[in-house]
């Protein structure tokens, strides 16, 4: 009995703690994201944004998700009622777990697996059955062109994705992510790799469905395309599952680019500040760009989405990597 | 502490927990949705949204063949991708053989690639 105690219950208790570290944070990141959302947008469009619920309108994402909570959850008589079901909850559990092989700061990480950016390159992946569970299962029109938009033009992304992260490894030997963090201590990787920093960052916006590239939503020609048929909490999982993924998107160009938990000068007043704080600080930082970018761009059309995809980025990205290799090892600075 | 479970295995565990609690989490919510708002469906609150019309007939129909050529263009792009993914990490140990082998590989690729681009298939109008 002591040994299950030390051997299994211990263990496992400190395991569960730790996840819900990250989840509990996390998921406060999302609704505030929401918020900073409308608030960004509306700073940019020179309107206040939400002022009425609570101070400065910072009880709105609790307001926000009491509604949702309380709404009927409606699922459609022609729909597949399991499958209807499952998507949402696939799709907010995918946003979640990737968030296993983040390291925060040196050695605070979950599970510090030796193939994490393949993991998180597979959940990423993942997240498109989801959308396409959804859009199938509606059974309505709408929701099943967003799917398909939806699912086309992430699987279109990832493979420039792909070539971006091929490029980083080269550069760092490992597949882990602390020793991809770790080899940026010289110099982060968006200086040497700038065109893949940028490439990386607008995948990032095509994979998460976000302006400019929201067509699967598009709410002006198939009003919201892969949830159209969806309410109350089943709803709310997408939401936060698209706001979790666009947080996991920045984290993983803040892990891949910007040094994740290094400071920007390895100098007295910089490192006083603890690496966590300056992975939130990059983190934050590439939000406000998601957001940014959504209050100024006008959205895609789909032929010019494709087009960016699979004719500019998917041949430069390629050639990146061939470039990145030769240079690599021609002069000999191959990591061992 | 526990020797059955090998040190590769176990840095998986917190993972495995990690999607139960996630999945747990995703289900209580909707549950408690159920049970906390009002349902009152209706036949016509059930019916699929089709603008304020009757559906006119099955959403699940016919649909553009380019969205099947994007999977198929996908799949050989991402196994190329997976098959570069320990090529990257082992560059150094396999020199200069490791990396011309790729660059003849990339290659041919490459010409493929010309000749999908040339033939349209990545066109959409």
């Amino acid at each position: 009995m002591a040994e299950f105690w030390s051997g299994y219950a211990l263990p496992g208790a400190i395991i569960v703690a730790q996840i819900l570290v990250i989840i509990v944070p996390l998921l406060g990141a999302v609704a505030y994201l929401t918020l900073a959302e409308r608030k960004v947008i509306a700073a940019i469009q020179l309107r206040k944004g939400p002022n009425v619920v609570g101070p400065f309108g910072l009880l709105q994402p609790i307001a926000d998700g009491v509604k949702l909570l309380l709404k009927e959850t409606v699922i459609p008589s022609g729909a597949n009622p399991v499958v209807f079901v499952i998507a949402p909850m696939l799709t907010f559990m995918l946003s979640l777990i990737a968030w296993a092989a983040i390291p925060f700061d040196l050695g605070l990480v979950l599970a510090d697996i030796n193939v994490g950016i393949l993991y998180l390159f597979a959940i990423s992946s993942l997240g498109v059955y989801g959308i396409i569970m959804a859009g199938w299962a509606s059974n309505s029109k709408y929701a099943f062109l967003g799917a398909l938009r939806s699912a086309a033009q992430m699987v279109s992304y990832e493979v420039s994705i792909g070539f971006v992260i091929i490029t980083v490894l080269l550069c760092v030997g490992s597949l882990n992510l602390t020793e991809i963090v770790l080899a940026q201590e010289n110099m982060w990787f968006f200086i040497p790799l700038f065109p893949m920093f940028i490439i990386f960052f607008v995948s990032g916006l095509a994979e998460t469905n976000r302006s400019p590239f929201d067509l699967p939503e598009g709410e002006s020609e198939i009003v919201a395309g892969y949830f159209v048929e969806y309410s109350s909490m089943s709803f709310a999982l997408f939401f936060l599952g698209e706001y979790a993924n666009m947080i996991l998107v920045s984290a993983m160009t803040s892990v891949l680019f910007l040094g994740g938990w290094l400071p920007p000068f390895d100098v007295a007043p910089f490192t006083w500040i603890p690496g966590p704080i300056w992975f939130a600080g990059k983190i934050g930082l590439c939000l406000f760009v998601f957001l940014w970018v959504r209050a100024t761009m006008p959205r895609y059309r789909y032929d010019q989405l494709m087009r960016l995809g699979w004719k500019v980025f998917l041949p430069f990205s390629l050639f990146w990597v061939v470039l990145t290799a030769g240079v690599l090892m021609a002069t000999g600075w191959v990591p061992r | 502490m526990n020797g059955q479970l090998t040190t590769m295995l176990s840095e998986y565990l917190p993972i495995l927990i990690f999607i139960g609690i996630a999945g747990g989490l995703a289900l209580v919510l909707v549950l408690a949705s159920l049970i906390a708002g009002r349902q009152k469906p209706d036949s016509e609150k059930l019916s699929a949204y089709e603008c304020g019309f009757e559906a006119f007939d099955d959403a699940r129909r016919k649909f553009d063949v380019r969205f099947y050529l994007v999977a198929i263009l996908f799949i050989i792009f991402d196994l190329e991708v997976a098959f570069l993914f320990p090529w990257a990490v082992t560059l150094g140990e396999i020199g200069m053989f490791g990396f011309w082998s790729m660059v003849v590989f990339l290659g041919v690729l490459t010409v493929g690639f010309i000749y999908e681009w040339k033939k349209g298939a990545l066109e959409w109008e």
